[in-house]
């Protein structure tokens, strides 16, 4: 069978999908804090990322806010975490790793001379 | 090719999102991920009736969405968490980023979830959700739709779509619709209106399965 296309998750997403706070992976974990950035290095506000830990199976999801950010307690010792990113204008999710443990903010860039580096799904 | 042409410049939001980099390859070991697992602590008692959530009736033509989660396989994937999200009757989102004159219904959130059955099966009663102006270009409006989010047995199997309802006339002229570039894979978004679904004196019935990929594992 053929699998359903994917679409866009859109600018109302927070309807369905952060009626509850689902940031905690681990609540004695420590803060991971990043933004989501767009080609031209704007904040992407209507963005949202779900962190997944391969280790634990814990898993987080945060909408990003005003200034592109978002932010997780993830396990302390997990060493990579996988992150689905959506926003308006993505058409299809994109995953992204995320290397522990990590100094400063995490930023995930859509596009531009720092484009995150996204894996095939 | 079923899939949808993330850099897509008819939408335009993709201008300065759209990832153009090539892909990296997939580590194995994430191919064969399972999860994450949700169960009924997800749940709250009224979260697929959203005709319900309120303490009157929302407005407009009530209806029961209901269909199957499988993989390429047509294996039916129970225990999925499917969560859903749409604007009222009248086209307009309960969220502040909505501009759209329309009025907002007090019994109407527009938010639901549920895991599927053993069947693989979900079900939602909602009402069907007006078309709605956007900003993409002049005279823009997004046919019909009903968000949906879904969570497969594996980490790969996550897809978030939108469902669409049959013989909408929007449908030749949204980007978002046209941006999954294969006819045949567009007719995949759009729901069946079933009389047998169709709840007698109550709500008009739609069916609508959701394929996701392959489960790398069994």
């Amino acid at each position: 069978m053929t699998p359903t296309p994917s679409q866009t998750v859109g600018p109302f997403f927070a309807i369905g999908l952060s009626r509850r706070e689902q940031h905690v992976l681990d609540a004695n974990g420590a803060t991971l804090h990043g933004r989501l950035l767009d080609g031209r290095g704007d904040p992407v506000p209507d963005g949202v990322i779900e962190l997944y830990d391969p280790a634990t199976r814990a898993w987080g999801r945060s909408p990003t806010d005003s200034a592109g950010g978002f932010s997780f307690l993830v396990p302390r010792e997990a060493s990579r975490l996988w992150a689905y990113v959506f926003a308006r204008g993505l058409l299809r999710h994109q995953l992204a790793a995320i290397d522990l443990p990590h100094e400063g903010l995490f930023d995930i860039h859509l596009q531009g001379e720092q484009e995150t580096t996204f894996f095939a799904v | 090719m079923s899939e949808v042409q993330v850099d897509w410049p008819a939408y335009r939001s993709t201008e300065h999102r759209a990832p153009k980099r090539p892909l990296a390859t997939l580590p194995e070991e994430v191919h064969s991920l399972e999860g994450p697992v949700f169960g009924d602590e997800v749940l709250e008692p009224l979260d697929n009736d959203l005709t319900k959530q309120h303490e009157g009736s929302p407005l407009g033509e009530r209806i029961v969405v209901t269909g199957r989660v499988l993989d390429d396989l047509g294996v039916p994937l129970r225990g999925a968490l499917v969560e859903v999200w749409q604007a009222n009757a009248a086209g307009r989102y309960r969220h502040d980023v909505d501009r759209h004159p329309a009025p907002l219904d007090p019994n109407f959130s527009g938010a639901g979830r549920c895991l599927t059955d053993d069947d693989g099966r979900y079900r939602f009663t909602t009402v069907k959700p007006g078309a709605y102006p956007w900003g993409n270009h002049p005279n823009a409006w997004r046919p019909a739709h009903i968000h949906f989010s879904v969570f497969g047995r594996a980490f790969t199997q996550r897809l978030v779509t939108q469902m669409y309802f049959p013989g909408d006339p929007l449908f030749e002229h949204d980007p978002i619709f046209n941006a999954v570039r294969d006819p045949k894979a567009r007719e995949l978004l759009i729901a069946r209106f079933d009389l047998e679904t169709t709840e007698p004196d109550w709500a008009l019935g739609y069916q609508w399965d959701i394929v996701l990929r392959a489960t790398p594992f069994e």
